[in-house]
């Protein structure tokens, strides 16, 4: 299902879309290109419509108006799944591991875009099946030795340290092998510690795995950080757009995030 | 023509009455706990049998004549039918409760409790059926080809008043703002101060205590009692509280009385037998249509 | 080498023992009958299993697939291999009946799985108690259209089945009826392991545990439900068929909602989500019935009260939602049954 990109196409183009719930705006006239292996944040207040983003991305809400194209292909009315195997994959704010799954299986099941088996093929374990089987479990121990999660593969998640949660949350995300990857606030509720860490780990998977990123992040300093472009939205509006150092000056942001102190 | 459909439209409301009734104490459980009570239905059936005993024991052991003896019953009957829904809450969903068990664990408990006491009914008592004493006289009227008895608008209008009252507790009293409390956050609620065993407590005593009614209204309605005369209608009442939206009391008062209607609409353009089949797909496409029901709020999923 | 084929070979000897004794008639025909009752509540409560507790749905109208496959297979039966005063001659010779016996018990369990889509379809957009009451409603409309069937006996019920049975022991001699229960139970387990454990499958505990991240993360959530209500109906309409051919009458009645309450009782007796606990389960919860038989009426206070009192104690049921090769890792080595 994967398209091939070409250089000139974008990853993720997002034009005029608007959402909204009863009377209330909760994304208004937001538009945004992502190139290819761009590292995008989206940043703003309490509220201000981020993670409504990513929902209409990923397939979860219907936006009220405007359209999204993943690698030039329009999503309007596809279910989530298939957006997903249009090669968007994200990871949520509060984490949404499978808890009563082990780690591996985290990983396993999230493969369910690619198999190439269905219901008579589990039955009686054809070929494919065998195959593909064996192929998503390599695949998944692979990864998850990059990542070091290797040794806690059979535990469950609920057994790891909060941080190897949000750690193994993006590798699942990673595991689908997508071009556009969404991570809602993944430092949220690390320390800083941890959360160097982590700027480090969303670096380096930057530069690996030749993916684009769409970041939403509340500590300003992993945005500045890690971003090359940063956009900002306030109450479903989007306020500035630039580099972290346009952004940094940007009266309206300073506004929105410190409040008018022209009383 | 006319006079049919007024008929028909009295008789829906009478036969709905139960449902409601019934419907009431499973939607203010469900409410306050997330618990479906399948032992309500039986409980209504334990109303009834308890109506027929206190009933009798007043009739023919004291003699008093018959409109002291339903002026009697009625509490009596309340109170105990109430007894025997708190003490289910107490020996059995309490303790499951405390223990953290799975809600669905306490819902097949429920069941249980349900089996019990229809079949320690039939143990106690024999398969045979008991006759319900008359205790008011019943008069037949008949305005324009429309007939009618006093019992029929008496069980209309007692249900009604049920409604009122207990949506005048639900609303405007502390232990109602409670219960609702309960109902959205049950975390918070003990952290508030209120005494969250307590509150359950009242909401089965007023539950059971309601089923309690509708089982002397049923027994003078229809008065042949037999053990398993809970089952079905419970099972009926539920689904009238859940396509009214279960949680939510006005959708069980009208579930109620829709799954009435709907019923006496079937009785009287297809054969009896059709009764349940019509009414459940009517029921099926309902919630199919509107998945929380008439009054239920659709929870909003957050990512 | 062997090792591997442990459970295979333990099953196929039990098979055979147990056809043996009842060929040569060792055990009488009430212990059979007990031991086939064990069969048709294994595919029960594992069926049910997987709808109750691996997806974590509230489905208490079990009862009512049974019945739809009960009433297709044995009404395809008798009218395929048996002379009917409602279908007339046999439409197939009924020597036939030994090769299509399996075929019928399948196309009954197929019909179950369409009539699991009344079901399924509903629990695109609803979950949890609604749905619950869907598949009450369902047990109802699937019970009482079959009872307006005065054509097929309605509420009076639909025999005819042990003609069938007789022109398979005519042809060869042989306990047809434990040979099948027991190669359909073997295969329920079998199917049942088999999908929970692909990756496919595992989308049904991904959903049990949250559909949403599921459904983002690549499940077709929808069709996963849809081959899940349809796969825990259609064995479910398998039990349905041995059941009715077992005891050669079927009625409507006898797949009410207190059928379809014994099979949710066995499934947490067992232990939500545990395979192994269901069938355990499902053996304890016959044994105990017929334990109890001589008790009559109070048998159904003695039942509930002792569930209740277990629930006290044991409030996740006997297995938990654990397999019995977690609680005895060692028994892995031996298990291959996949």
């Amino acid at each position: 299902m994967q398209t091939q990109t070409t250089s000139s196409m974008p990853v993720l183009e997002i034009r005029k879309m608007t959402q909204r719930f009863g009377g209330l705006v909760a994304v208004s006239n937001f538009s945004v290109t992502l190139g290819r292996n761009q590292l995008t944040g989206l940043i703003g207040p309490n509220g201000a419509g981020k993670t409504t983003v990513f929902n209409l991305i990923s397939g979860f809400y219907q936006p009220s108006e405007g359209e999204i194209f993943i690698n030039g292909t329009p999503t309007a009315g596809l279910k989530p799944h298939k957006v997903t195997s249009l090669g968007v994959a994200r990871t949520f704010q509060n984490i949404r591991l499978w808890n009563q799954m082990s780690v591996l299986d985290n990983i396993r099941v999230a493969q369910h875009g690619s198999l190439d088996y269905g219901f008579f093929g589990a039955m009686f374990r054809t070929r494919s099946y065998v195959d593909c089987e064996a192929k998503i479990e390599k695949e998944a121990r692979e990864l998850l030795e990059i990542f070091e999660l290797d040794k806690q593969a059979d535990e469950l998640p609920t057994n790891l340290a909060y941080g190897l949660q949000r750690k193994l949350e993006i590798v699942r995300a990673l595991s689908e092998k997508p071009q556009l990857l969404l991570l809602d606030e993944p430092a949220a509720g690390l320390n800083s510690v941890d959360a160097q860490e982590l700027i480090r780990l969303i670096h380096w998977i930057h530069e690996t795995f030749d993916v684009t990123i769409l970041l939403i992040e509340h500590h300003m300093d992993v945005v500045m950080e890690l971003c090359s472009e940063i956009k900002v939205i306030d109450f479903g509006q989007t306020i500035a757009e630039g580099t972290p150092e346009q952004i940094r000056n940007h009266p309206a942001v300073i506004t929105a995030y410190l409040g008018d102190d022209t009383i | 023509m006319l006079a049919t459909t007024i008929q028909n439209i009295i008789n829906a409301l009478q036969w709905g009455s139960f449902y409601a009734l019934i419907a009431l104490g499973y939607t203010m459980v469900y409410g306050v706990l997330t618990l479906i009570n399948f032992a309500h239905g039986d409980i209504f059936m334990v109303g009834a049998y308890i109506a027929f005993f206190v009933a009798t024991f007043i009739l023919s052991m004291l003699g008093l004549p018959g409109w002291i003896a339903l002026a009697l019953t009625i509490p009596l009957t309340m109170i105990l039918t109430s007894a025997v829904g708190v003490s289910l809450e107490r020996v059995a969903y309490r303790p499951l409760r405390r223990k953290g068990a799975h809600r669905l664990y306490v819902v097949i408990t429920a069941l249980m409790c349900g089996l019990i006491l229809e079949h320690a009914n039939l143990a106690l008592l024999g398969a045979s059926r008991k006759a319900f004493p008359a205790l008011i006289t019943e008069h037949v009227y008949t305005i324009g080809g429309v007939t009618f008895t006093n019992l029929k608008v008496a069980v209309i209008f007692t249900a009604i008043l049920s409604f009122v009252i207990l949506h005048w507790i639900v609303t405007k009293t502390k232990v109602g703002m409670a219960m609702r409390a309960i109902s959205y956050d049950k975390f918070a609620v003990p952290l508030m101060g209120i005494p969250i065993d307590s509150i359950i407590v009242i909401t089965f005593a007023l539950g059971s205590g309601f089923a309690g009614l509708a089982g002397i209204l049923f027994a003078m309605s229809y008065p042949v009692l037999e053990p398993y005369m809970g089952a079905l209608i419970g099972w009926k009442a539920f689904i009238a509280a859940v396509v009214g939206g279960i949680g939510d009391i006005r959708g069980a008062f009208l579930g109620g009385f829709l799954l009435g209607a709907v019923e006496i609409m079937v009785v009287a353009f297809f054969p009896s037998t059709y009764r349940d089949l019509i009414a459940f797909t009517v029921l099926l496409v309902i919630l199919s249509l509107k998945p929380t029901g008439l009054f239920g709020i659709a929870k909003t999923t957050k990512i | 080498m062997f090792r591997k084929y442990t459970v295979q070979l333990i099953l196929v000897t039990l098979g055979g023992i147990i056809t043996y004794l009842a060929y040569e008639e060792l055990i009488g025909l009430y212990t059979l009958s007990v031991l086939m009752f064990m069969g048709v509540n294994i595919i029960m409560s594992t069926s049910l299993n997987l709808v109750n507790g691996n997806m974590g749905e509230f489905s208490c109208g079990h009862a009512g697939f049974m019945c739809v496959g009960a009433y297709v297979s044995s009404l395809l039966g008798v009218l395929l291999f048996s002379k009917d005063k409602i279908f007339g001659p046999p439409l197939l010779n009924p020597d036939l009946a030994i090769y299509f016996f399996p075929l019928v018990i399948i196309a009954g369990g197929i019909a179950a799985a369409f009539a699991g889509l009344l079901v399924a379809l509903p629990s695109y957009k609803t979950r949890g108690d609604y749905l619950a009451i869907i598949t009450i409603a369902a047990n109802y409309i699937i019970i009482s259209s079959i009872e307006n069937l005065n054509v097929i006996g309605g509420s009076r019920g639909f025999m005819g089945m042990k003609k069938v049975i007789n022109a398979m022991e005519d042809i060869i001699y042989l306990p047809w009826m434990v040979i099948w229960v027991f190669v359909f139970t073997v295969a329920t387990v079998w199917a049942l392991r088999r999908y929970t454990s692909s990756t496919f499958g595992k989308g049904v505990a991904a959903i049990c545990q949250d559909e949403v991240a599921a459904e983002i993360m690549s499940v077709n959530t929808n069709k996963i439900k849809t081959i899940t209500f349809m796969l825990s109906s259609g064995l479910a309409g398998i039990a349905g068929g041995l059941f009715a051919y077992i005891i050669g009458y079927v009625n409507p009645g006898s797949f009410n909602i207190l059928k379809s309450t014994e099979a949710l009782v066995m499934v947490y007796l067992g232990g939500m989500g545990s395979l192994s606990g269901a069938v355990l389960s499902a053996i304890l919860f016959t044994v105990l019935l017929e334990l109890l038989r001589p008790l009559q009426i109070i048998k159904w206070v003695v039942i509930p009260l002792l569930l209740i009192v277990l629930m006290q104690f044991r409030p996740e049921g006997i297995m938990g939602n654990r397999e019995l090769s977690d609680i005895f890792p060692r028994l892995k080595r031996f298990y291959k049954f996949k």
